[in-house]
């Protein structure tokens, strides 16, 4: 009855839980941001928007045929496909193809995430290929690794290196590939199962908390909604459908819009001073506090960004970023909020 | 229309007969059961009901214990691909047990990334393998049964299992003799009434009204997750179908409760006088941080149909308290709102890091040593030959078998990664100031904020009075350390030996989990309790002498922080008998009991390393 992965829950029937929803759609309207972690509960519909995301994202353009699904006229440095002098116009040709959402699977080995040698080529043709990993399948996508604290510390290395170069070296079994790999890593895990390297949690754009909602109504809310989509999925996904479609447009609108939004330098000033007050390590805080306030007003339609949006995503931003004083209680949140209210007044 | 459903209140073992009734016609809508209790023929009995119940062609699949991901999700299938010639995908046991049942044997020693896995399974119903070349995606709609045989609350599968096991029996307190072979039990689960029931099933149709119901008393009962209120609407929707209903009536949503809710309760319901709502408003602005403020159409209507849901609330929660284990009852009422229950399940998961260590790679070797062939490797380095050696040797290699030379051999090399615990034993007791427990918490956390980065845990024992327990189990989870330590209560004697024998106790069995034990004792060493809670105070010395000879048998680097304002002789005794370093700390600071504690285990390291590959 449960768990039909055909088709998947509407992203907009997702009750509540609006924090994780913005994040998630703020990371798809600049991938520059960096990703997005979600730590929380169980069952608290993590998994749910990951994967709603995906039929809710746009399907984007690619060359025909290529293996790393280039961008037209945008080819990939080292793509052999796209960058072959014989390539003719024809077959360069532009497709739609849905946006990549990669699940990385518990349990997945090595040579599947980062590719390697192709066994059955090898094995009955005696031919030395490539077969490319979920690192390459990920490529202009988003690769979701649930339970990211449980994932094997050399997956995480990998993962680590790839995001940061965007590019694949494989070096292997007699095999030396490179290819693209930019992609925006999503992660959920449950603070009840360890903590998450310092590296790895840096190297997400936003990090969101999501509890269980405690209120009766919102519950039965939640419940009902399941149950409906268990029932009859595609009745339910029908029923969406405007709502999906008028959020999907919005997405849109803010991707075009998105290089248009003006960045004073006062907002700039506010940012810096934010990130100074917090005591966050590296630039990075920074750059991603104004990356994302850029999104908000792109997809609020803002035309510059102002007070207002950096106050609403600096949580997000930066909560993962303080330097961790385990002697101290507080949360996160509430040391971002404190020094908000510091900094823009109450 | 009361076919199967007792008038009477339900036997334990009649509720649970209507468990295995719910489980037969649904599976995976319920998740699962987790079955409390050792093996016996209660036990059996159930699972045999169960058998019956199920569709003839449904595969009940056991779970080995300790099992592999390979066997698990599935991979390369080595005989029919060496057979064959060309990669064969073989699927794993998730995948076999579609439509049909899991059984988890000893699932109290499932590790968690075991757990992860089948819960991952669980919610997509399918299961993805991305491994040794393959990747596919098989359905695995399965349901669980969960054998847990845990002796105690700290011994349970891994909570994100238990999550997803809508159904809990305990079968602890029953004997063979409660198994009733009465008519109407062998009527419960009739197989054809399951039949027909399955086939119903997907008509019942569920008031709101009912839905709500079972929210409240979810959250009454202190049940905080999501998924159990869900999985008491599966059942009730399931019991419907059973009693040949087409929509879930008061009796069936109380029966879900009992079978769902009763079982996972925190806490004892409010009075009935006190309105849930009022209690639930209040708790909701700072935790669900205004969100229902902000759907204010749905709340709204909600609130109009929760209204005058009352009575059946109480319904609910009178069948769900009526279930509820009398022990449980008292155990809560002392309890207070402990709002978090313990997690635990990290023995199996301790034991898999240990006895194999991770796979880091492979090398040229040969077998001879009794070292692992890492058989997908092997096969990788032999593939690109495959056409030469054939033409080499045309007579030699028949058929389309694959030729593998001595050369091609590939040996796992194993990383085994010694992982420590440090067992903190504290000493609660009035003699070592309230402020040296702050101390020790201190140390715990600033010791854990270092941990996670290594993968290794932090324990807390706490002595005082006439007790020892541990207060904090093995543990890297910082939130979960800080939660348990905020309630550390000081006071009382010194009963040094019940400490010393709580540290053996849990040395042992980290040591069997495969970790390296690490103990750091802090107290003044004035012992003046014995173990059977007598006062005395040479007694109660000699006791703690005696205790501290068996942890130094145990040979596990050991630190006792001396934490008196002078250094004391009989602590320096103490540290002598169990071999400890002994380290006199008066202005003891977390932070130098973190240091000192740092330093030790790094001079431990290298005979550490060796004890375990030994």
């Amino acid at each position: 009855m449960t768990g039909s992965n055909r088709t998947s829950f509407p992203f907009s029937a997702i009750v509540g839980q609006d924090d994780m929803k913005l994040a998630l759609l703020l990371a798809a309207i600049d991938p520059a941001i960096g990703g997005v972690l979600i730590f929380g509960d169980r069952g608290t519909g993590k998994s749910t928007a990951i994967r709603a995301l995906a039929a809710l994202l746009p399907p984007m353009k690619a060359v025909a045929n290529c293996p790393h699904a280039c961008e037209p006229g945008r080819p990939a440095g080292f793509c052999t496909h796209c960058n072959a002098p014989s390539l003719s116009a024809k077959a360069a040709r532009t497709v739609q193809v849905p946006v990549p959402v990669v699940d990385l699977p518990l349990g997945a080995t090595e040579d599947r995430v980062v590719g390697s040698l192709d066994l059955e080529k090898a094995l009955t043709r005696g031919e030395k290929a490539f077969q490319p990993g979920l690192l390459a399948r990920a490529h202009r996508g988003f690769l979701y690794i649930d339970e990211a604290n449980l994932l094997e510390d050399h997956l995480v290395d990998v993962l680590l290196d790839v995001a940061a170069s965007g590019e694949n070296v494989v070096a292997r079994e007699g095999l030396s590939v490179r290819h693209p790999a930019r992609f925006v890593l999503v992660g959920s895990g449950n603070p009840e199962e360890g903590e998450l390297r310092p590296q790895l949690l840096d190297r997400f754009g936003l990090s969101v908390d999501v509890t269980t909602p405690t209120d009766i109504p919102t519950r039965v809310d939640v419940i009902k909604r399941r149950d409906a989509f268990d029932r009859d999925a595609e009745g339910f996904t029908a029923f969406w459908k405007a709502e999906e479609d008028k959020l999907r447009k919005r997405l849109v609108t803010a991707r075009k819009r998105l290089a248009t939004v003006a960045t004073p330098d006062a907002a700039l000033m506010r940012a810096a001073e934010l990130c100074l007050h917090l005591g966050t390590d590296g630039l990075r805080g920074e750059l991603t506090l104004m990356r994302t306030a850029r999104a908000l007003c792109a997809f609020e339609g803002a035309k510059a960004v102002g007070d207002k949006q950096i106050r609403a995503i600096a949580p997000m931003a930066l909560r993962h970023r303080l330097r961790r004083n385990p002697l101290d209680e507080s949360r996160a949140t509430s040391r971002v909020e404190r020094a908000l209210s510091e900094i823009f007044g109450p | 229309m009361n076919r199967g459903q007792p008038s009477h209140a339900p036997t334990a073992w009649e509720l649970a007969l209507h468990a295995a009734a719910i489980f037969a016609v649904a599976p995976q809508a319920v998740g699962g059961v987790r079955l409390r209790g050792a093996a016996g023929p209660v036990r059996d009995a159930w699972i045999a009901a169960v058998r019956r119940a199920l569709p003839p062609a449904a595969c009940v699949r056991r779970l080995p214990s300790g099992i592999g991901d390979g066997r698990l999700l599935g991979g390369l299938d080595l005989a029919a691909t060496l057979r064959t010639g060309q990669p064969v995908a073989e699927r794993g046991i998730l995948a076999e047990a579609d439509l049909g049942v899991l059984i988890m044997p000893m699932a109290e020693r499932t590790g968690a990334a075991t757990a992860a896995r089948i819960a991952s399974a669980m919610d997509m119903g399918s299961v993805t393998t991305e491994r040794d070349g393959i990747t596919a995606t098989n359905h695995a709609r399965f349901g669980v049964i969960a054998l847990d045989e845990g002796l105690d609350d700290e011994e349970r599968p891994p909570p994100a299992l238990l999550e997803r096991l809508g159904l809990i029996l305990d079968f602890r307190a029953l004997s063979h003799r409660d198994v009733a072979d009465t008519p109407e039990n062998a009527m419960v689960c009739d197989p054809q009434r399951i039949t027909a029931a399955r086939q119903s099933l997907g008509a019942v149709q569920v008031d709101v009204t009912i839905v709500t119901a079972l929210c409240a008393a979810a959250h009454a009962m202190g049940i905080f997750g999501l998924r159990a209120a869900q999985q008491a609407v599966q059942a009730a929707l399931v019991l419907a179908a059973l009693a040949g209903r087409d929509t879930v009536s008061d009796a069936d949503a109380a029966m879900a409760a009992m079978l769902v809710l009763a079982p996972r309760a925190t806490q004892i319901p409010a009075a009935s006088e006190q309105q849930p709502t009022q209690e639930e408003q209040d708790e909701a602005t700072p935790d669900a941080q205004g969100k229902s403020q902000e759907e204010p159409a749905s709340s709204a209507e909600n609130q109009e149909q929760h209204q005058p849901t009352q009575p059946l609330e109480d319904v609910v929660l009178d069948a769900a308290l009526a279930a509820m284990p009398a022990g449980l009852l008292a155990l809560l009422k002392t309890a207070g709102a402990d709002q978090f229950p313990k997690m635990a399940g990290r023995a199996g998961q301790a034991q898999a890091s240990a006895s194999r260590g991770r796979i880091i790679g492979a090398r040229a070797g040969d077998l001879r040593s009794g070292a692992r062939l890492d058989v997908v490797e092997t096969l990788r380095c032999a593939a690109p030959w495959q056409r030469l050696r054939r033409n080499e040797n045309p007579d030699s290699v028949s058929g389309r078998g694959v030729a593998i030379r001595r050369e091609d051999f590939r040996i796992a090399r194993y990383k085994q990664r010694t992982q420590t615990t440090t067992i903190f034993v504290v000493d609660a007791s009035g003699s070592s100031a309230l402020q040296r427990l702050a101390e020790a918490k201190g140390a715990v956390r600033l010791l854990l904020a270092d941990c996670y980065v290594r993968r290794d845990e932090v324990a807390m024992i706490a002595f005082r009075g006439q007790t020892a327990e541990v207060i904090l189990p093995p543990t890297r989870a910082l939130a979960r350390a800080q939660r348990a330590l905020a309630a550390l209560p000081g006071g009382g004697g010194t009963p040094i030996a019940l400490g010393v024998d709580a540290a053996v106790m849990l040395v042992d069995s980290v040591r069997r989990g495969g970790r390296a034990p690490t103990v750091v004792f802090m107290t003044d060493g004035r012992a003046n309790v014995c173990r059977n809670g007598s006062g005395g105070r040479a007694a109660a010395q000699e006791e703690a002498m005696a205790a501290a000879k068996t942890l130094r048998l145990r040979q596990c680097a050991t630190i006792l922080i001396d934490t008196s304002p002078q250094p004391q002789k009989l602590a320096a005794e103490l540290a002598l008998s169990m071999g400890a370093h002994y380290v006199p700390l008066p202005q003891a600071n977390a932070q130098r009991v973190a240091d000192a504690v740092m330093r030790i285990q790094a001079e431990a390291a290298p005979a550490r390393t060796q004890g375990v590959a030994a």
